[in-house]
């Protein structure tokens, strides 16, 4: 039988503007050619007669996959490797570059979940506007009405706009609505993240549930490694815009672990200006172990966070964020939390934070992740800026595995009296 | 059951098979449209009333200022039900340009993360406007019954012929300016201004009569052919001026074609800008 998808030499190039976001202002083309026209008139030909080229940036550079029937694959990487970019082409969201995909069977995309729930209808008009968006015909809606309601439960809730719901009620009804989507094939990208731990099992169950009964296809994009571990048999490893690795899941994954530990200083990708009016030059680690990002249980988390601005930017907050590999938040720390430091304002040129941050984390693996603030409004947010590795090897002594999710130091004394 | 086969190559321009899945998509467009109404009735506090509101209090301010007192003439019909003619129109077109205009930066966070033919969005946008239009037509009814009007048959045979023109109209120019806001935001902005600007230039609230020799000029506006016959088909002002009204459709279906190729253009970037 012919593969389901057959991803032959993708490739996706973006041009890369400098010191610009994704778009600009008419204003600024129109204000630019009356202040200088001639300036205007020579850049258009210089890059009309092919003078200067715009830089370009390989998303996804000769992408070769082939998926079988009921094969559920999972796609690991840092963040730029490119696994959203492919995700985004195979949902047809945007085209490729150079190459060609066939698919056979019908998709259904997960990018996210509560596409297009509008938060003046109420939950029962937001099921059947969800399904109708991510592919669902009135008919199938209305058949699986029900168990979309069941699963959610939120039965009470179906005649209240959903603007009244809690955040975990939102999220329980959009996933629901999702999972009872029957594609032939299922892209998901990162949308287990959401949701509290005991809804996030049933959703796993769920798709468990799905793969094994009706055999369907599913491509699966998280940066959760218990998740991609429980659901996938087979994992791709995307570094660069290349597939670096294809293989089980297992050796994958521990492969994976090794190569991102080896940074010591972490380069936000792609990240230039982009109209925030500031870019965030490095992430780096202070005192770590030689060599890698990581530290002894016993040290302190010790980041140096460089930012190069380049307008005024008042009232900005940062946080940093630790979470498990299985996406549990473990704790987040703000500028904010000294009330001093809250709402820094920064004058264009370079500056850099340091941040020591005592912790309690036992030996293993963990997401650092990255928040800005604007005005009380989100303008960064990545939760998996590096994997920070947190060694059983301490300064004074090595400690033994702690089952627990967290480490404690202690000290034992014993006091004795004898008779 | 013969399973669905998707290739996905880097795009074409336009495709006959787009057609194809438009329809496809008809159940799509059914909810989006429906989605629109809904929400914009249950937002408004007089709901569905807004839509017959909004035409019947300009009606009503510009029969006193510029019907009252400012004397325009109105082809020699009640300046209240000469204007409204126009306004039903002119709501229509303006509301349908402005949607369409901004039905894909309003709907970012549908285009980045679902696929589905784009065109649905301006085109949803279009039919919620035209629901619009027809409560609003109800005002018009009244009005006529009160002012003892009685449109012929080819008059009322007229009204879908020039809601087809609108129709192409708006969503020509919309979709070229859709097309325009996605990659520079700040057209959101100006549109407003723009459009008031348009209603100043379309025999809204004067007859095309009033330019005298400039009159020709006017003809230029698609809009002017439409609002001219609605009035000549509804109120018998003038016979229905052939002439103009194929000017008017030529216009547009230019117009039109040269939106969708506009839009199918930068259709392919769309997720990548937004």
């Amino acid at each position: 039988m012919k593969p389901v998808i057959e991803i032959k030499s993708i490739s996706k190039s973006y041009k890369i503007s400098h010191e610009r976001g994704g778009y600009i202002a008419l204003r600024d083309v129109i204000m630019n050619v009356i202040k200088s026209p001639f300036s205007f008139v020579k850049e258009k030909a210089r890059t009309v007669a092919g003078f200067e080229k715009k830089e370009e940036f390989w998303a996804l550079d000769n992408i070769n996959i082939e998926i079988n029937r009921g094969d559920v694959i999972g796609i690991i990487g840092h963040n730029g490797a490119g696994k959203s970019t492919l995700l985004k082409i195979l949902s047809q969201i945007t085209p490729p570059t150079k190459g060609e995909v066939i698919i056979r069977g019908k998709v259904g995309s997960l990018l996210e979940v509560g596409t297009g729930f509008n938060p003046e209808l109420t939950g029962r008009e937001n099921i059947f506007l969800n399904g109708a968006i991510i592919g669902m015909t009135k008919r199938e809606i209305s058949r699986k009405f029900d168990q979309i309601v069941d699963f959610a439960g939120i039965s009470k809730f179906l005649d209240t706009p959903v603007k009244y719901y809690s955040s975990g009620m939102y999220v329980r009804l959009a996933f629901s609505v999702a999972a009872h989507m029957e594609p032939d094939i299922l892209l998901v990208d990162e949308v287990l993240a959401v949701g509290d731990a005991e809804f996030q099992r049933k959703c796993l169950n769920k798709m468990e549930e799905v793969t094994h009964k009706d055999g369907r296809t599913i491509i699966f994009v998280s940066h959760s490694m218990s998740a991609i571990e429980r659901l996938c048999k087979k994992t791709v490893l995307l570094e660069k815009g290349r597939v670096a690795m294809t293989g089980d899941t297992r050796d994958i994954i521990s492969h994976y672990l090794n190569v991102s530990r080896t940074a010591h200083k972490v380069i936000p990708e792609s990240d230039a200006f982009a109209g925030k009016g500031y870019k965030i030059t490095s992430i780096e680690l202070v005192d770590g172990m030689i060599g890698t990002f990581g530290i002894a249980y016993d040290q302190p988390i010790h980041l140096k966070l460089s930012i190069e601005v380049n307008e005024r930017l008042e009232n900005m907050n940062f946080a940093i964020s630790c979470n498990s590999l299985n996406d549990q938040l473990l704790f987040i720390v703000r500028n904010s939390d000294q009330k001093e430091h809250a709402g820094e304002t920064l004058e264009p040129g370079r500056h850099e934070f340091d941040v020591k941050i005592e912790h309690m984390l036992r030996p293993g693996n963990y997401h650092i992740g990255l928040g800005i603030t604007r005005d009380k409004e989100i303008s960064y947010y990545e939760p998996y800026q590096a994997v920070l590795e947190v060694s059983p090897h301490g300064k004074q002594m090595t400690i033994q595995e702690n089952r627990g999710p967290m480490n404690a130091i202690s000290e034992w004394n014993l006091d004795h009296e004898y008779r | 059951m013969s399973t669905q086969v998707t290739v996905i190559r880097p795009k074409k321009i336009f495709h006959l098979s787009d057609l194809k899945e438009l329809w496809i998509y008809k159940e799509l467009l059914y909810f989006l449209t429906w989605r629109d109404l809904k929400v914009r009735y249950k937002q408004t506090f007089i709901g569905a009333a807004w839509a017959v509101f909004q035409p019947f209090m300009s009606m009503v301010v510009f029969s006193v200022f510029f019907g009252g007192l400012a004397k325009i003439p109105s082809d020699n019909v009640p300046y209240p039900i000469f204007v409204y003619t126009g306004l039903l129109f002119w709501q229509f077109f303006s509301a349908a340009l402005s949607g369409t205009a901004n039905s894909l930066v309003g709907n970012q966070a549908l285009i980045t993360k679902v696929y589905f033919p784009r065109l649905i969005l301006p085109i949803s946008s279009v039919i919620t406007q035209l629901v619009d239009f027809f409560i609003a037509a109800i005002i018009m009814v009244g009005l006529m019954i009160y002012y003892g009007f009685m449109p012929s048959f080819t008059g009322l045979l007229m009204i879908p012929l020039l809601l087809v023109i609108t129709f192409m109209a708006s969503v020509g120019g919309g979709l070229f300016l859709a097309a325009i806001n996605v990659k520079y935001r700040d057209v959101r902005y100006v549109l407003p201004y723009f459009v008031q600007i348009l209603l100043f230039v379309t025999p809204v609230i004067y007859p095309a009569s009033i330019a005298g020799k400039y009159s020709k000029l006017l003809a230029i506006n698609p809009m002017t052919g439409v609002i001219q016959n609605a009035r000549a088909a509804l109120l018998g002002t003038a016979p229905i001026n052939w002439f103009l009204l194929a000017i008017s459709f030529m216009g547009c279906v230019i117009l039109l074609v040269a939106g969708v190729y506009m839009f199918k253009k930068v259709e392919r970037y769309f997720a990548d800008i937004v």
